[in-house]
């Protein structure tokens, strides 16, 4: 059976049909949620915001107006208000030892290279990126958006883009340095 | 490798993430597979890059999925909102905007007054037709009569292009014209001249008054 495309679902919600609002929530309830999680670091404020930014969806489904890919246009309205609860809190988003303990499960970088685990550094050390650099690594490594995705949804030229990846893996190669994983450039 | 090479990525360089994500169009992963195979270095920074999508997997997985509260949350705030209206009574702006943004600009451009006026009465017949239409008998708009397309006679019409807006305003008031329809493509209005169906020699001298009118540019008698 083929599957409805976001676009017709999207039409349909702006006529008012919960079903079709249903279909969409389960197709990015889970990917909104992990990224919002990303940004905020905090499963409450993320489950708020992922209900939010579907509720701003049912309410503009009609101002859709096709020019990205659904998609895109979810993921950017998950990112303004991921922002916004940044903007609201931003003591908590230094709080280190909440963000990781919520976010995951991984040890911290200095427990993790006692433990010559490379990829338990490396993703303590992902954690320990800016909330601009968390935000474009889910988005291209996680969400899998290209180049043209991303910029729509950062509201970024796609050089910017690229530019700022790079940027993102240097800070991390910085990171690992600083846990005696030398790793070279970037 | 160099300094210089170090503060200016090269493009290839800038893209292997996207390669790594499969993200990449057609073109631009033939160029990276390429440099990849003429590029040991590159490929030895390009395992960081798959290790880097690996963790920050491993680390969005480990994220889990929101507890359900979410869903909750999201469908009792969808039904506390007021029920979407029908096209017809809550886009009722939308659509006579629709309508007149259909008309050509030549038809528009005798005068900004003319076009308020008509879209006055042309709002209201539309209004009164959406209306009529969810509630058949029930409000009728005060500007329109309920029998537009019934007793009374009418006429077609086109205003000169360089009538002022005045002169359309005293055209439309002395005379006690009602426009009740268009202006088509042509620049035409459907205008009742009077609210009963008026003898065809008692039509044809008011339509023969009006031609003499030097804001209408054309008028005829029509059913």
């Amino acid at each position: 059976m083929p599957t409805t495309s976001d676009e017709v679902l999207i039409a349909r919600i702006a006529k008012g049909d919960r079903l079709a609002m249903e279909e969409l929530y389960g197709r990015y309830r889970v990917p909104v949620y992990r990224f919002v999680l990303r940004m905020v670091r905090n499963a409450t404020t993320a489950e708020d915001l992922d209900s939010d930014v579907f509720l701003d969806i049912w309410r503009q489904a009609g101002t859709f107006e096709g020019r990205s890919a659904v998609s895109t246009w979810i993921f950017s309205i998950a990112r303004f208000k991921a922002l916004n609860a940044l903007q609201r809190r931003p003591m908590e988003e230094l709080d280190d030892e909440k963000a990781g303990a919520i976010e995951d499960q991984a040890d911290d970088p200095e427990t993790a290279l006692a433990k010559k685990d490379k990829a338990a550094v490396l993703r303590a050390c992902l954690l320990k990126l800016s909330a601009e650099h968390r935000e474009i690594v889910n988005l291209v490594y996680y969400q899998h958006k290209s180049v043209e995705d991303v910029a729509g949804i950062v509201g970024i030229p796609e050089a910017t883009v690229k530019t700022r990846m790079f940027y993102a893996r240097k800070k991390l190669s910085e990171l690992l340095t600083e846990q005696g994983i030398e790793r070279g450039w970037p | 490798m160099n300094t210089a090479k170090q503060s200016e990525p090269s493009e290839i360089e800038l893209l292997l993430p996207w390669y790594a994500a499969g993200t990449l169009d057609p073109r631009e992963s033939l160029q990276v597979e390429a440099a990849l195979a003429n590029d040991p270095e590159l490929a030895s920074r390009y395992e960081w890059v798959r290790a880097e999508l690996a963790q920050e997997t491993h680390v969005s997985e480990a994220a889990g999925e929101p507890s359900g509260r979410d869903v909750k949350t999201l469908f009792a705030k969808i039904d506390a909102l007021p029920a979407r209206k029908s096209r017809s009574s809550i886009d009722l702006g939308a659509r006579i905007a629709e309508f007149l943004a259909s008309l050509s600009p030549r038809t528009l451009a005798w005068s900004a007054m003319a076009a308020a006026l008509a879209i006055v009465l042309q709002a209201g017949f539309l209004a009164g037709f959406v209306l009529k239409e969810k509630n058949p008998g029930g409000y009728e708009t005060a500007s329109v009569p309920a029998d537009v397309s019934g007793e009374g006679s009418y006429v077609l019409l086109r205003f000169q292009p360089k009538a002022s807006a005045a002169d359309v305003a005293s055209v439309l008031e002395t005379t006690k014209l009602s426009i009740v329809g268009g202006p088509s493509a042509g620049g035409l209005y459907r205008v009742r001249v009077a609210p009963t169906k008026l003898a065809k020699p008692d039509l044809t001298r008011i339509v023969s008054t009006l031609q003499d009118n030097k804001v209408i540019g054309f008028i005829a008698a029509t059913e």
